[in-house]
């Protein structure tokens, strides 16, 4: 019992009991960790559980953003009720918008997913809405950081033990059974897209709701919530953490965001240096740091038996 | 006049940009995000061997062009052979090598946020002028860019057909393993196409970079078109690229001239949406239908 609640009661705790004891700024950091923590989860059960590689989580944090921030702006509802709507509406929009790339598979999903973000940020230059390229400031903040800190880690939390458990549950089975094989699930009367969409849905509420917090996170809303940050660096954690193992890419955005803003002095080299980091570990360990300490641990549980 | 003009440079120009990354991807299934990073490091060289080195134009052109080609090489040798086989891995790869490129060029200041108030990085056209053609003026540089477009498919089609390593590429592209079994050495083919490839971003680079600036931002615009090239015309087609280079260039051109230029990228968006939605394997593609798309 202690061997299986051990690792996950370490988890926990650390990401509730850290907060205490860092300053104000690590604080602000550790949000913006979450929120890549939650965008790298969803790319995690996409690519892996489902098999679709979605290169453009900005998409996600974008819309949801987006919608939080204008009906912030333009209503003056409290984020209280923003979060929630910009997380369901968001999810909704930006599978609305990839239902027709859904038919492809692999390479070019990825590929089209890759554009969008890029395309979204065309559209609102070109159109001038939403405050074009200046963005929309002075939106409505949280009232106390414990309340925003502990919001995105429970949020975290969450997601990471429900999507573990729905990954082991019947639509889980179905979504791998999608990425391997998907003629014989086909065969099997089931609706592929169906089920691709629901995934897409999924993946589509965590980096929604990570959008909806950031932009009352900095109370400003903007063009840069397309950026390519949110698309490169949930990768990155996924990859240095471990495909597949769902909690790897959370562990590996705690650490890749707080190196990273380490590394702000460098400016733009950080994406240079995030980069760098992710061909290492794609090129000399793939399988991640999660994969390789759970095995140990496995390990190490045998040794106690023998 | 001047769209059915204008519209045929722009489809050249979509043509040249994605004529590489369809060498590469579409004939040797090796997705060469860096495509477009290569590109504007072209650009860049020779800009900086015709600048600071003070060396002759046409002597920058060709040692950057080499300098590109072994880039590509050093890309899949380094890096990518070892993820040969999984996409997702080999995309998330070259992708990232793109971003080193071109975040570590926009560190040397090349445009980005530099380039607003700073010089702009401009490579001379070939000949200066401009000619009336039908009672509309057009510089020379465009008609380079078509006689260079169409020189370059032809040439292209011709190798990919008729020599020994243009049909060993092909080989791979279709059954790897049985091209194996006849002997073609498939990490060498994939090496030479990468190579290959991006000499040819960097020839597009030549011939179209004097039309604008060099900046990073256009490393990201060039991997677009070339992806949306790529996805409309279907893979693995020489005349599916050049049948997409034409609609999309036509459209945006013709849209530009109904509504405006802003409105080039939402009519880019539209009409890939719409092709995907009616042709998912592209207007062309044929190849590995069932494999690849549901």
């Amino acid at each position: 019992m202690a061997y299986l609640l051990a690792p996950r009661l370490l988890l926990i705790m650390g990401l509730l009991v850290v907060p205490l004891f860092v300053d104000m700024y690590w604080q602000r950091v550790l949000c913006s960790a979450g929120i890549y923590a939650l965008l790298a989860l969803g790319f995690d059960f996409l690519a892996e559980y489902a098999g679709l590689v979605c290169l453009g989580g900005a998409l996600f944090i974008g819309t949801g953003g987006y919608i939080a921030g204008l009906l912030n702006h333009y209503f003056h509802l409290p984020p209280l009720l923003t979060i929630p709507i910009a997380t369901v509406a968001g999810a909704a929009f930006s599978t609305m918008v990839l239902i027709p790339c859904l038919r492809l598979r692999g390479i070019y999903f990825a590929i089209i997913s890759f554009m969008f973000p890029l395309f979204a940020v065309f559209i609102i230059i070109a159109l001038n809405v939403f405050g074009g390229t200046e963005g929309i400031s002075a939106l409505d903040t949280f009232p106390s950081i414990w309340l925003e800190l502990y919001l995105i880690l429970a949020a975290v939390l969450v997601s990471l033990f429900a999507i573990r458990r729905l990954v082991n549950e019947n639509m889980g089975i179905i979504l791998r059974g999608v990425k391997d094989n998907d003629q014989a699930v086909r065969a099997s009367g089931i609706s592929i897209t169906g089920y691709k969409t629901r995934a897409v849905f999924i993946a589509a509420l965590l980096g929604c709701f990570g959008g909806a917090y950031l932009s009352h996170l900095y109370g400003w809303l903007g063009l840069s919530l397309f950026a390519m940050d949110f698309s490169i660096l949930p990768i990155a954690a996924t990859v240095m953490g471990g495909m597949g193992s769902l909690v790897g890419p959370v562990l590996g955005a705690f650490i890749l965001t707080p190196m990273s803003e380490a590394l702000r002095g460098f400016g733009q080299l950080r994406v240079v240096l995030y980069c760098l980091i992710l061909i290492a570990f794609m090129v000399y360990k793939p399988e991640g740091i999660m994969n390789y300490l759970e095995r140990k641990y496995h390990q190490f549980e045998k040794w106690e038996e023998v | 006049m001047e769209i059915l003009i204008y519209g045929t440079v722009n489809s050249v120009i979509f043509a040249l940009i994605a004529v590489g990354f369809t060498l590469v991807y579409g004939v040797s299934r090796v997705p060469n995000f860096a495509h477009g990073s290569i590109y504007v490091l072209v650009g860049f060289l020779t800009w900086s061997f015709v600048n600071d080195l003070n060396l002759n134009y046409a002597l920058a052109i060709i040692l950057s062009l080499a300098i590109a080609s072994i880039i590509g090489l050093l890309i899949y040798r380094i890096v990518l052979i070892r993820l040969r086989g999984m996409a997702t891995s080999e995309i998330i790869a070259s992708f990232a090598v793109s971003l080193i490129i071109l975040e570590g060029l926009r560190m040397q200041g090349i445009a980005g946020f530099k380039g607003f108030i700073g010089p702009f990085y401009v490579l001379k056209p070939f000949v200066e002028g401009k000619i009336e053609l039908f009672g509309i003026f057009i510089d020379y540089q465009r008609l380079i860019i078509i006689g260079a477009g169409v020189a370059l498919v032809t040439a292209l089609s011709v190798f990919t057909h008729h020599t020994k390593i243009g049909l060993s590429l092909r080989a791979i592209a279709q059954d790897e393993r049985a091209a194996m079994m006849l002997g073609v050495n498939s990490d060498r083919m994939a090496m030479i196409a990468m190579s290959i490839g991006s000499a040819l971003a960097g020839l597009a680079a030549v011939a179209i970079l004097p039309l604008g600036n060099i900046s990073a931002e256009v490393g990201y615009r060039v991997l677009i078109y070339a992806l949306a090239v790529c996805i409309i015309g279907g893979l693995g087609s020489w005349g599916g690229a050049i049948l997409a280079s034409f609609v999309i260039g036509f459209a945006m051109k013709i849209s530009t001239a109904l509504f405006g230029a802003l409105w080039e990228s939402v009519v880019l968006v539209g009409t890939i949406i719409v092709i995907l939605l009616f042709r998912p394997s592209g207007l062309l593609g044929k190849q590995k239908e069932l494999e690849e798309r549901v």
